[in-house]
């Protein structure tokens, strides 16, 4: 629309392609979509937060099982309370994009699936993580066997230096490990 | 006390100073939800957390170690006995846990300036790398992995890192700076700040006013110009994305398995797309524009030739036979060279003597045009090979796939509700069964087992071989009675390819039942097997369809009939190709539409049928041999592919959305795109190219039409044409050297296969060699881990100690207080 791309200027939506894997095109339609889930009035204000409810709505984060570690990582929020500006929402895109580095997704991967927030994996990631995959109802959950047995297996191929924790590192060798990685962490508007 | 192991001061000191640039509050943060929860007073557990005053430290610790013991039993009750995890023992004191919470494997997963103090160092590693130093600069001690790259500056405080950073990125060139800020991982605020930084330093420097010239200020304005216009441009061409939406929807319902099948079928268009470019400016447009001398007949267009190729297509510029075997003359007086060039002018300037001719040389064209069509997309398909193969290759190979399966399989673009609710099943099912096959390997089978288990693939391999035999000779046989030249019945050429076509899509099913009972290791295994058995079958027919073509009719085309055996079997594999669609067509419409109205209504099945990815690449890559087996005879076969592709794209996306599910199975998408490229790449693109060099270097081109009529074979006129250009500019006598030593002589060939088998072993050695150092290094990195480990639980010792002596002079001195009361 023209008057909601007019809005964002000439040389922020430059600055915002040298800052990010997005092209002009993908920046512009990221402000149409964002500038939607404002209410009509609020839409001038540039660093505006979106509440991390209002972000959900959106179809793409809609039934993912990781919705909500995605807003609170990418949040910049004193309140942590997973709400996003558009930059932050710029970051998000930019960090799930087409031509994104091997390093960006494999950072923001480890920072999502770290439950915790404590810079490793330890066993309670894990197994967050396992229940979060395999769906949120009953009878598609691991029983508590075979999450220990799984997790024991992970720790044993990924913990190099065997301190019971997944650090960055050793996550990021893992993934040089599975070279779809790469094509199945992407959001594209 | 403290200074018994070694550590250079007192605790107090030696913790102040492990303060590293981490945001507190994030740690306290983290850490108080767990400690909250363990424990059922949460204001003390507050006042216990907070340790600005390591006065405080005491009861810190005492409440720290209360409820740390609470979540061990906790965690003790979740996980089982087996604790295979030391360093997560929470049995730590408070100062214990800050310490294990700042060390910088795990603040780099978690705090801003841990990555910027990281992307510091990489700034310097890389502006080291552009600048160069030379070994001597180095003391002779620093070990020579530090010498180049690994010298790392450890900076005091975090202001000082961010303003080296800073200064590093002013250092760097324009496009260095910027991509080293896009890889950053840190948010947008930040990233422009320093940008700002980094950039207002060159808005610092003075403009010399006087200094430019104008002329140099027009050349940087017509230069920055053209940057803003090429940018524009590349921008425009990726909005230009074909079928982006399309793509999306189906990602976003089927996943990347079923995705692959699509983005294969674009790389297949946009192969046909650069063959037509090719062969239509080259060949097709001028010939058009200068049309021979008409044949004899005039014959009219009647529908059936869409079906057959033949008839009114006979004599266009469709097939081989219409191009003439001479040079299209363009003469042109010398004054008005310029105008002339290149517009078609046959009634005007005819000069006399001075006149320049400009000739174009069909049959050299057809000859160089075809052969460079090849060549280059023989380097395009290598080259993508290549890269997708080096994507897909590790060093180490993993023993399960456990891990890569919990962490990386989730697809991120899946976003239909239903669709992830069956993505989450799938893997549930998957990690289940992965998790019984670990635990079942040790089982072994016994004698009686294996031998019946080699009996049963056995017999089915003789099946299956048997079957593919006896449907090459059914074709041979057919195609011995298969008289071509039914003037009459012009249908009845259709019969051929409908054979055919039938074989190559019921034959599939045959296979699928004798697979039903062997059973197989893993199901990867049980799809390589199905695709190899369907590739030998289409692999057989069309050797035997290419014995007849070009063994026989090429070789008794005047006996059988013939005028021009080149423009009929241009029309066989036009009929082919049609016939394979017509086929596409149907299989879709019976195979899935209907089978799905059977299996919901008369079977009352939930599932709908599932979307076979391996067959319907198979059936891509045998249209596309196709094609390239006939782009030589018809140099419009890659249009008619075209087209082709362009229909069966939005025909095979509806009926997905109709009819299919995606494939309970997952699809390891880069594994099988490597696959299908490789495909391509071997017996597609290999066997067509075996096949039209042959007969471009062996076979007789046919007497009365055609480029090559009256050369002994096509390669001729390349030749001819060269000594032609050598005879009229001797300076290029070098190219005629290159074309008989290189072209013709076979030596050059082995020569370079030569090459590339030593290139290979180079290669091959490297990797083994890797291999090695990555064992050595993954030594290493364990001992490391229980260097830390030692050094941990000293420091909990040391801080127990501590805590041992403290504590009795406490309660000493608050006897003494109560003693004083």
């Amino acid at each position: 629309m023209g008057t909601t791309a007019s809005q964002l200027q000439k040389d922020l939506l430059s600055e915002y392609q040298e800052l990010t894997f997005l092209t002009k095109q993908e920046i512009l339609l990221a402000h149409k979509r964002f500038s939607e889930l404002m209410a009509k009035e609020e839409r001038s204000s540039p660093s505006l937060r979106v509440p991390m409810e209002k972000i959900l709505t959106m179809p793409e984060l809609k039934s993912n099982p990781f919705r909500e570690r995605i807003c609170h990582v990418f949040s910049t929020s004193d309140m942590k309370d997973g709400s996003l500006t558009f930059e932050d929402f710029l970051d998000l895109l930019s960090a799930f994009s087409d031509s994104a580095t091997l390093e960006i997704k494999s950072h923001y991967a480890f920072r999502i699936f770290d439950f915790d927030d404590d810079g490793t994996l330890d066993c309670g990631d894990l197994e967050k993580l396992v229940n979060c995959l395999t769906g949120e109802t009953e009878d598609t959950r691991l029983n508590p066997e075979e999450m220990r047995q799984l997790i024991t297996n992970i720790l044993e191929e990924s913990d190099i230096d065997k301190d019971g924790t997944v650090n960055l590192s050793e996550f990021q060798h893992v993934i040089s490990r599975s070279p779809d990685f790469v094509s199945s962490f992407k959001i594209v508007l | 006390m403290a200074s018994n192991f070694g550590f250079s001061q007192d605790p107090h000191h030696m913790e102040a100073g492990l303060e590293s640039p981490v945001d507190e509050r994030v740690v306290l943060h983290s850490f108080s939800p767990l400690i909250k929860e363990a424990s059922p007073s949460s204001e003390e557990r507050r006042e216990a957390v907070e340790m600005q005053d390591l006065a405080e430290e005491q009861d810190g610790d005492d409440q720290a170690f209360l409820s740390s013991s609470a979540l061990v039993g906790r965690g003790r009750g979740r996980l089982g006995a087996k604790q295979v995890n030391p360093l997560v023992r929470a049995r730590w004191s408070a100062a214990t846990q800050r310490v294990l919470c700042s060390m910088p494997s795990r603040t780099i997963g978690r705090s801003q300036n841990a990555v910027i103090s990281q992307c510091y160092n990489r700034s310097v590693r890389r502006l080291r790398r552009q600048s160069q130093p030379s070994i001597r600069d180095f003391s002779l001690s620093a070990r020579p992995s530090i010498r180049g790259y690994r010298m790392e500056v450890t900076s005091e405080d975090e202001e000082n890192t961010r303003e080296q950073l800073v200064k590093n990125l002013q250092a760097l060139s324009a496009g260095d700076r910027i991509r080293m800020l896009r890889a950053m991982p840190i948010n947008m605020t930040e990233k422009s700040e320093l940008r700002k930084l980094a950039c207002s330093f060159k808005e610092k420097r003075p403009r010399s006013s006087t200094g430019i010239s104008f002329f140099s200020r027009v050349k940087y304005y017509v230069i920055i110009t053209l940057q803003h216009g090429w940018c524009s441009w590349l921008s425009f061409l990726q909005s230009l994305q074909l079928w982006q939406v399309a793509v999306k929807t189906i990602g976003g319902r089927f996943g990347t398995g079923v995705l692959s099948y699509f983005l294969f079928l674009k790389t297949l268009l946009l192969f046909n797309v650069f063959h037509f470019f090719v062969n239509g400016l080259f060949l097709v447009i001028p010939q058009a524009v200068n049309p021979p001398r008409p044949g004899a007949a005039e014959i009219s267009f009647t529908g059936l030739e869409l079906l057959t190729g033949g008839g009114y297509f006979t004599d266009t510029v469709m097939f081989y036979g219409y191009y003439t075997n001479s040079s299209l003359n363009e003469t042109c007086q010398p004054s008005l060279k310029l105008t002339c060039a290149g517009a078609p002018d046959p009634a005007g300037c005819r000069g006399g003597d001075g006149a320049t001719q400009m000739s174009y040389n069909i049959p050299a064209a057809y000859f160089f045009t075809t052969g460079a069509a090849f060549f280059v997309t023989c380097i395009i398909l290598v080259y993508s090979m290549s890269k997708s193969f080096g994507q897909s290759f590790h060093i180490k190979k993993s023993r399960s796939n456990l891990t890569t399966k919990v962490f990386f399989s989730w697809d991120f673009k899946v976003i239909k509700k239903s669709s992830v609710k069956l993505q989450a099943e799938n893997l549930c099912t998957q990690l289940k069964e992965l998790l019984s096959e670990v635990n079942c390997r040790q089982v072994e089978k016994s004698q009686v087992q294996r031998l019946s288990w080699l009996a049963v693939h056995a017999l089915a391999w003789t099946m299956c071989l048997a079957s593919t035999l006896a449907c090459a000779c059914l074709v041979f046989f057919f195609l011995d009675e298969h008289h071509p030249l039914s003037p009459n019945d012009e249908a009845s050429l259709l019969a051929l390819p409908a054979l055919v076509s039938s074989i190559n899509l019921l034959q599939p099913g045959f296979f699928n039942a004798v697979a039903w009972m062997e059973e197989y290791d893993s199901p990867s295994v049980r799809a390589y097997v199905a695709i190899f058995r369907n590739l030998l079958l289409k692999v057989s027919v069309l050797g035997v369809l290419c014995y007849h073509w070009l063994g026989k009719i090429a070789a008794n085309s005047k006996s059988l009939g013939l005028t021009c055996w080149e423009s009929y079997v241009g029309q066989e594999l036009y009929r082919f190709l049609l016939m394979d669609f017509i086929f596409t067509i149907l299989d879709t419409l019976f195979g899935e539409f209907l089978w799905k109205l059977f299996s919901q209504r008369v079977l009352r099945r939930q599932r709908k049928p599932v979307f076979d990815i391996a067959r319907n690449v198979l059936e891509l890559v045998y249209g596309q041999t196709l094609a390239w087996l006939g782009v030589l005879f018809s140099p419009l076969l890659p249009a008619v592919q075209i087209i082709k592709l362009l229909l069966l794209f939005y025909m095979k996306k509806t009926s997905l959305m109709m009819n299919c599910q995606a494939p309970r199975r997952p699809w390891r998408a880069s594994q099988m795109t490597t696959f299908f490229i490789s495909l391509l790449c071997f017996p597609s693109f290999l066997g067509a190219a075996v096949c039209v060099t042959y007969t471009i270097w062996m076979l007789e081109p046919s007497a009365e039409c055609g480029p090559f009529r009256k050369l002994s074979t096509m390669a001729m006129s390349g030749k001819s044409w060269v000594a032609e250009l050598v005879n009229a500019h001797p300076k290029l006598a070098w190219l005629c050297w290159v074309h008989s030593h290189l072209v013709e002589n076979p030596i050059f060939l082995f020569v370079v296969a030569g090459i590339f088998l030593i290139v290979t072993y180079f290669h091959t050695q490297v990797v083994d060699g890797q291999r090695k150092i990555i064992v050595l290094l993954q030594e290493q990195i364990e001992n490391e881990g229980q260097d830390k480990k030692f050094l941990i639980s000293k420091l909990q010792m040391a801080h127990e100690e501590k805590r041992s002596t403290s504590s009795p002079r406490q309660e000493l001195r608050s006897r003494e207080d109560s003693c004083m009361d």
